[in-house]
Parts: C-alpha cells; structure tokens; sequence
C-alpha cells in the first residue's frame, strides 16, 4: 500500500476532524476518543455536507447539515438513511498520520 | 412479544427464550385488524413478528401448541401434545377472549365475534355470498366492525343495549355526532335494544329483542366486550379475580411467573388497550433483566375510532363529577364538539369530536399533570390554532388525502408516514422519525405525526412518555443531569458520563452540545468549553451554509450603525469577494458564502474596525431589534434605541439553551415586534412593558406580559434577571415559548416579580458569567496563530488521484 504521510496525530484534536485538500476534492481525517484515525470524503452522501465539520462520537461521525450519521469504519449512513461516503485506509505510527490514496481506493 | 424484543433490547444472552402460541401465525398487530376488515390492509401487512424473526433471535417457537398445564413445583410447562419444557421465569400473555352474549342462538353459523383473524377472515367471505350484518354492540370494536361491512358492500345494522354509543369513551353529544356522521355512511342503528335470541336454523337468519320486534340478519357479529383469559392460570392455582392479579414488577402471586396484557388485573385495572400492554411489557423485560427500577404505575388510557374521515378522541373521566369543571366548545354546522374536564386546575378527562388536532397535546397535559391556570383561557382554541408555518388548513388530519404533505423539510406525505406506520409496525414518534424522517428536522409537524400515529394505530398509541431521556446514551433526563452537575459538582463532560453511567463512550451530537451548555452555564468562571462538542456554527464562529460556506454577521449594537461602520463591512465585503450582502431579519449585515479559509482574516479586518462577533450561528443572545423611538419618531414616548443598545451591551455574548432575541419598541405601535422576541419591551408614556416568551418562526407565540417598570435600569435589571433564569431551568434547545408553557408564567412571574432577592440574586450570576462570556471569540480566533481548524493540513498534488479524476469525470 502506498502510505502517505498528511501530518501528526497532534494536528487534530480528539473527537475531531481536520481536512487535507486533493485534486480530487477535500478528506477529512477523524480522530477518535481512543486515538484511532480514520479518513473519509469529506462529503456526506446527502446533501454534500462537510463532515470534517460534525460532531465525531464513537467510530461515528454527525454531518453539521441534517444530522445524518456516518460510520467512519465503513462510510456508510446510519439508522435509516442510505448511501455511501468513499473512505479511505488510515493509521497512526509513531505520532504521525498515514492514508492511503489509490486508483484502487479511488476507483470505489 | 413486545415483552420480549424489549428484553432482547436489553439483555439479549441472559435468556434462552421458548415460545408457546395457540394461533397458527406468528404474532401480528390485533389493533389493525379493523383495517384489514375495511379492505386498508392485507394480514400481511400487519404481521408484527413472522417466523424468521423469531430464527434470527434464537427463539424457540411452538405454534398452533396449547399450553394445557404448568407444574410450578419442577418449573415445567407442557402442551396437550406432550411438549415440556422447563422454565426458569414464565411470562403468561393468554390474553382475552370476546365475551359471546349466552341467548339462544349465539352457537349459530353466521354469527361469530371480532377479534382474531379466523372472524375476519370469517367475516370477509360471508360478506361476498351475503347482504345482511348485525352488528351487537355499538363501542368502539362494534362500530370498526360495522364500518368495515359496509366497505364490504353489507347492509350494516348495529344494536346498542344503551341510548349512546361508545358510552364507555364519550358524551351524549359526541356520541349523536358521531351516529350523524355514520349514519351519513349508510350504518343503521337501533338503541336502546335488548336481544333475547338470534333466529335460524341452519344459520343465523335474524334477531328478536325482548320488546318483540325482529330484524333479518345473514351475519351476525358479537362485539359486546372481552373477558380476561385466566383459564390456564386458575388451573395452576394462580391467583385471579376478574383477572390474573399482578404487582409492579408484572409478577403474578408466584413470583417466577410474570403476566401481562389483556389477562391481568393490576390494582383493580383491566386494559383492552395496547398503549398499556407496552408500558407492561417494558416493566416486566426490564425486571426479567434484573435492572428492577421499572414499575408500571397503571396508564392514562385514550381512545381513537380508526374510521378513515371520522376524527374523535377520548381520554381519562371524560363525564366528570361534582368537584370538575367543564369546558366546552360546539359548532354544529362544522361538526366540531370539544370538551374538557378539569379538575384541581388539571385536565382530567377529554373527549375531541370533529377537530382532535390537540389530541395529543391535551393527552400529554393529562399524563403530566400540568397546572392548566396560565391557559384556562385558550386551551379549547390551543396549539394549532397559533398558526403553525406550514402548515395551515391540517387541522382534520383523518380526512386529508394521502398525497398531503406532513413533513414540510424532508417532503413527506400523510401516504408515506401511515404506509411506514403499519407496513414497519411503528408506535412511537422516534420510531417514525427515524423510518420516515418525518418531523424529524424542524420538528414543527411534530403534532401531527403524533396525529396520525394515534389514528393509525387507534388505541394502539402510546404518547411520548412525560420525562424523556436527554438522549439515547443515557435513561436520565435533563433535570437530573442538571441536578447532579451542582450536587457533585461535576465539571467536565467525561466526568458527567461516568458518574451517571453513559451507554456510550463519547455521548452523541445530541447529548455532547446540551451536557457542554450545562457546565458552561453552571460553572462559568471554572469550566472550560469544549469546542468539539460544540455544534459546528459555534465552534466556527460562523453559520454553516448549504454548501458549506459560511455566514459571517458582526454586531451592530441595536441596530444602529454610521458610515464608518458601513465602510469598514463593504471593503471587508469587497476584499474577501463576498458573494451576498444582507440585511437580515434581525437588523444586522450578513456577509454570505465565506469559505473557511477566510473566516480569521476577515474576523481580523473587523475587529480592528472595532466590531465584534454578532453571534448569529449560536444558542446564545442574538440581536436586540429596536425602533428609533423618540429621537426621531413623531410617535414615540421613549429612546428606545438607546434602551436597546443598552439591553444589547449587557447581554450579548451570552450563551441560552436556544437563540434568544430580544426587541424594544418607543410606542405600542410596536414597530420593532417586541411582542414576538423572547424578551420584548414595549415602551408607554410612563414607562416600559415587559413581555416574554414569543416567538415567531414554526409556531408564532406572542409573549406574555410580564410586568410594567417605570426606570431603562429597571429593564436591565428584569431581563437580566429573565435570562438568567432561563439559562439556569429550561432544558436545552427548548425556547423561551415552550419553556414558559412548560413551567407556567405564574411560575416566571413568582421568581423574577415576587421573590425580590431572588430576582436579585440571578441578576448577579447573570453579570457574573458575562465576564467570561464577552470575550470577543473573533478576536480570539484571529490572534490565534494555529489555523488548522480553518486551513488543510495537507495538500496533497498526485498522478494518481489526477488520472483518475479525469477518469471520473
């Protein structure tokens, strides 16, 4: 896998997101209560809210614009709400943040 | 079985569960049958429970098994047929029977009762080969009945022993309406009208009553009642009187047997009801899951006719007696009857025919015992009559067509919300929310969703319960968790969690923002804000647009600018190439479509201009909107700008359980719309009026008059005082409107008008915690050095993500 380092851990507060910009649209990057990182589109499949900008709870993000929730393991909505936010594989190693982005990844 | 998904919801391995059912089916809806009968539905449709579900849940079941003995000593029940199965805990749930009326006759073909889906399915192909029904029995199973035979194409009759139909849930004068109205439909009745026998020989062929006369009939259908079935209990040595007797905890005299539904008695009540049966339910799952704080109290129960265009309510001692009161409303001409029983200055019983779009909220009123005083006045006319945004003209939701919109956000029709109602098995309002996403953004539709639940379901609705968890992550409610930060003195939001045992390990986006409002406001000098449960306009500083760009709105201190200000705003607008300029609805300049990037530099140009956030992205102190009053109004009496820049220099920054506006007229005029802020002030020659608790928006409510002050500082000193006793006491996100109802304005008008050191002393906190508010947050964000809540972190520029971009697109 082609990791790519975007920062350290410290740069994003827990229980919070901050974005990397691609050529291909903003990610989001999350950091859990427990450390753990995860790395999605930053576009709720609704209405294109920016999710990097909810409120993260759990392995669970809240989209700012209708309060849909998105699974940051899976990128899936929530409850009833159906669709799909692109993720993206991420991780922690000694304090730094890695993703990794794909033609494969992309291509989902 | 509503007993045992509660108790998979809450303890899944702690039982292997068996099930014995005398039905061939698996369960299924028993309140919808009408709806089956009235051609609305297919048993499909309202199958609860098929068989798969209970495979998936690991439940064993037997159907189409009678249970025939239960040995309590070895803990063994077994069927006829010679299942045995031992038991560690047994709930009874054998329900009741139709009572059959004993005449001569009653065993006849034709004549058969309401009540399971053999009798409508009984019912369904009699009314292909036959034309006549007798209906026995005008409550509200006689009259489902009959209006489902009509829609069969049956010549329908139905006979009451009594002069008024459905005597058990409503009045005389409801009752004749109710029979207009169903008369209009072709039903036939003869009150007043004893059977003695039913005729026939081979099958039913007609009635005779005891006063001689007789009437043909080819189906005769017995709806005359139920009777606890306490067959199998009373064999085993059970206790039963009317029926099986049990405490609350749900357990009968053998307190390893539980019982619930329709076959128990429980202090002294028996329930044909399902609202009742769930509240059981929940009790006795939560018992078997040794939680043991649950007790069932006994219900408020209420009724709904599920007749599609018939809209009628009943609830609690709806006849009254010597120490109630009635309050009554009646409009022959549009059919509308509503009245109220009140007693102790509480609701105690209602009955709603023809406009029953307060259903819910008297129900509610009852069940919570509310002190009805402050609105004696208005209650008949009540909610909807308050002009709802959005919704006008729905006040007979039973007669509206599928295609209405209900939910005005998300688009959703009464169709989609009564379909997801009976096609998902819904009963509660989450439930719907969360299926149909009806009410479930602005919420102002609310009423009517709870509407077409309960005449949906009938009397299968249970209302919000009265003390609503904060939110799913915890059972306790706003008042306790307030309660609990100042006792232990709690100060953060992780030490709330595990003091008061959160299912969650962070909380959610609705429990996070209330619980970091509730130490902000109970600690102000103390507690630290925590901007990631902030929701993301006040963590931003900024409101969220659709496409998440932002609106950036500075303070304009009553309203009242000069050219300077204009100057600095319109470079600002310029520099940053600010798509929108807008006057809002509150007097200020809105600076729409700001991308993130942005957002400190341009905060940084402000407020070297002098100017400070605005907070129009917060639950705190909006604007205070005035008129220019005496300075240049011919009309005025009063500077109520100046008063107006005051009030606003005092209170801003403040952070409220919702948004909180204020407005100051110079003369009853009220050309600043004092009277639908939340603090209005109204200026008279000899002072000034205090109003609270309006609102515009969803639901308009014009304010209350709180008091008349003579002296600009007395108005400072009132509405701080006002504040701070809604920051201290209404829950969160809950208005200043809902707030008042909910406690009452003689409550407000005690504390802040009555107690002098009270008011004083809420005074004192309010300022108190205004000097950590006003820290200007813009300022603070411009100065601050790290950016990364505002900048990528990261740009990343690669071959790959290029290609397949292109690719993409």
């Amino acid at each position: 896998m082609n990791w790519l380092e975007i920062g350290g851990l410290d740069d994003i507060p827990p229980l919070g997101a901050r974005i990397i910009n691609t050529d291909n649209g903003d990610i989001a990057v999350f950091r859990t209560g427990k450390d753990e990182v995860f790395a999605l589109d930053d576009r709720c499949p609704h209405k294109n809210g920016p999710l990097s900008q909810g409120i993260v709870h759990d392995r669970r993000v809240t989209c700012p614009l209708h309060n849909w929730v998105i699974s940051l393991e899976t990128g899936e909505a929530g409850g009833a709400d159906m669709g799909y936010t692109r993720k993206y594989p991420a991780k922690v190693e000694n304090g730094l943040v890695y993703i990794s982005i794909t033609k494969e990844t992309l291509a989902k | 079985m509503r007993a045992l998904e509660e108790l998979l919801k809450v303890a899944r391995e702690k039982y292997d569960i068996t099930v014995f059912g005398a039905e061939p089916y698996g369960n299924y809806n028993r309140i919808l049958l009408s709806l089956v009968l009235a051609g609305d539905k297919t048993i499909d449709d309202i199958m609860l429970n098929d068989e798969q579900w209970y495979i998936d849940n690991g439940i064993t079941l037997y159907k189409g098994k009678k249970v025939t003995n239960i040995d309590r000593k070895n803990s063994l029940v077994s069927t006829e047929d010679g299942i045995s199965v031992y038991y560690d805990r047994l709930i009874l749930a054998t329900g009741a029977d139709p009572f059959i009326i004993p005449i001569p006759g009653a065993q006849l073909p034709g004549c058969i009762s309401f009540r399971d889906i053999h009798d409508v399915e009984a019912m369904l192909s009699v009314s292909k080969e036959y034309k006549k029904a007798v209906v026995i029995g005008g409550g509200l199973l006689g009259l489902e009945a009959a209006n489902g035979l009509i829609l069969q194409g049956m010549d329908v009759t139905v006979v009451h022993l009594l002069d008024t139909l459905m005597e058990r849930q409503l009045d005389k004068p409801a009752a004749e309406l109710l029979k207009l109205s169903l008369e209009e439909r072709g039903l036939n009745f003869f009150l007043e009208k004893e059977t003695e026998a039913l005729i026939g020989e081979k099958r039913v062929q007609g009635l005779r009553f005891k006063d001689g006369t007789e009437i043909e009939a080819d189906l005769v259908v017995m709806a005359v009642g139920i009777k606890p079935n306490t067959d199998l209990a009373k064999e085993v040595g059970i206790y039963c009187e009317r029926g099986v007797v049990v405490n609350d905890t749900m357990q009968t005299y053998d307190p390893r047997i539980y019982a619930i539904g329709e076959c128990v008695q429980h202090r002294n009540a028996t329930y044909g009801l399902v609202a009742p049966l769930f509240e059981q339910a929940k009790v006795c799952a939560n018992h078997l899951a040794e939680f043991g704080i649950a007790r069932y109290e006994g219900s408020v129960t209420s009724t709904k006719l599920k007749v599609t265009g018939i809209d009628l309510f009943s609830a609690g001692n709806f006849i009254g007696d010597d120490e109630s009161e009635e309050l009554f409303f009646k409009d022959a001409a549009k059919g509308v009857y509503k009245k109220l029983i009140v007693k102790n200055n509480k609701i105690d019983g209602a009955v709603l025919y023809g406009d029953t779009i307060d259903s819910t909220w008297y129900l509610q009123l009852m069940r919570d015992g509310t002190d009805i005083t402050d609105m004696r006045d208005n209650l008949l006319f009540s909610q909807a009559h308050i002009g709802d945004s959005g919704h006008g003209e729905t006040s007979h939701i039973a007669s509206l067509l599928d295609e209405a919109e209900i939910c005005g956000c998300n688009g959703v029709s009464k169709g989609d919300i009564t379909k997801a109602i009976t096609k998902e098995g819904l009963f509660t309002l989450d439930e719907v929310r969360s299926t149909t996403k009806a009410s479930a953004s602005c919420g102002s539709c609310t009423g009517l969703v709870e509407e077409l639940l309960a005449s949906t379901l009938g009397s299968g609705y249970s209302a919000t319960p009265k003390t609503k968890p904060l939110c799913p992550c915890t059972d306790f409610t706003h008042e306790n968790v307030r309660t609990t930060i100042i006792t232990y003195e709690l100060t953060t939001i992780p030490a709330i969690r595990n003091f008061m045992e959160w299912k969650t390990p962070d909380g959610c986006h609705v429990c996070r923002p209330a619980l970091n409002y509730y130490l902000l406001c109970a600690w102000p000098d103390r507690y630290e804000d925590d901007a990631q449960s902030r929701f993301i306009n006040e963590r931003a500083h900024a409101n969220i647009q659709k496409d998440g760009t932002y609106s950036v709105i500075p303070r304009i201190f009553g309203g009242e600018t000069t050219a300077d200000q204009l100057r600095t705003i319109a470079d600002v607008a310029k520099k940053y190439k600010v798509p929108t300029v807008k006057i809002t609805g509150g007097q200020r300049i809105g600076l729409l479509g700001v991308v993130k990037e942005d957002l400190p530099k341009m905060w940084g140009d402000l407020t070297n201009a002098g100017f400070v956030s605005g907070h129009a992205y917060g639950k705190a102190l909006r604007t205070v909107k005035t008129c220019v009053g005496s300075n240049w109004c011919r009309f005025g009496t009063q500077d109520s700008t100046t008063l107006g820049i005051e009030l606003e220099e005092m209170t801003y920054g403040s952070w409220t359980p919702n948004k909180f506006k204020m407005a100051v007229s110079g003369c009853p005029r009220n050309c600043a719309e004092a009277t639908i802020k939340d603090f209005g002030v109204v200026a008279v020659d000899s002072g000034w009026e205090l109003h609270v608790g309006g609102n515009g928006g969803v639901k308009v409510r014009a304010t209350d008059l709180l008091c008349k002050v003579k002296t600009s500082e007395e108005v400072l000193e009132y509405s701080a005082a006002f504040m701070q006793l809604y920051r201290e006491e209404a829950r969160y996100l809950e208005r200043t409107a809902p707030w008042i109802e909910r406690v009452g304005l003689s409550y407000v008008k005690h504390r802040i008008l009555d107690d002098t050191e009270g008011r004083e002393a809420l005074v004192d906190a309010f300022l108190a915690s205004q000097k950590q508010a006003q820290v200007d947050p813009w300022d603070a964000h411009a100065n601050n050095p790290d950016k990364r809540a505002y900048i990528p972190i990261k740009h990343v520029e690669m071959e790959a993500t290029k290609k397949i971009s292109r690719g993409l697109r």
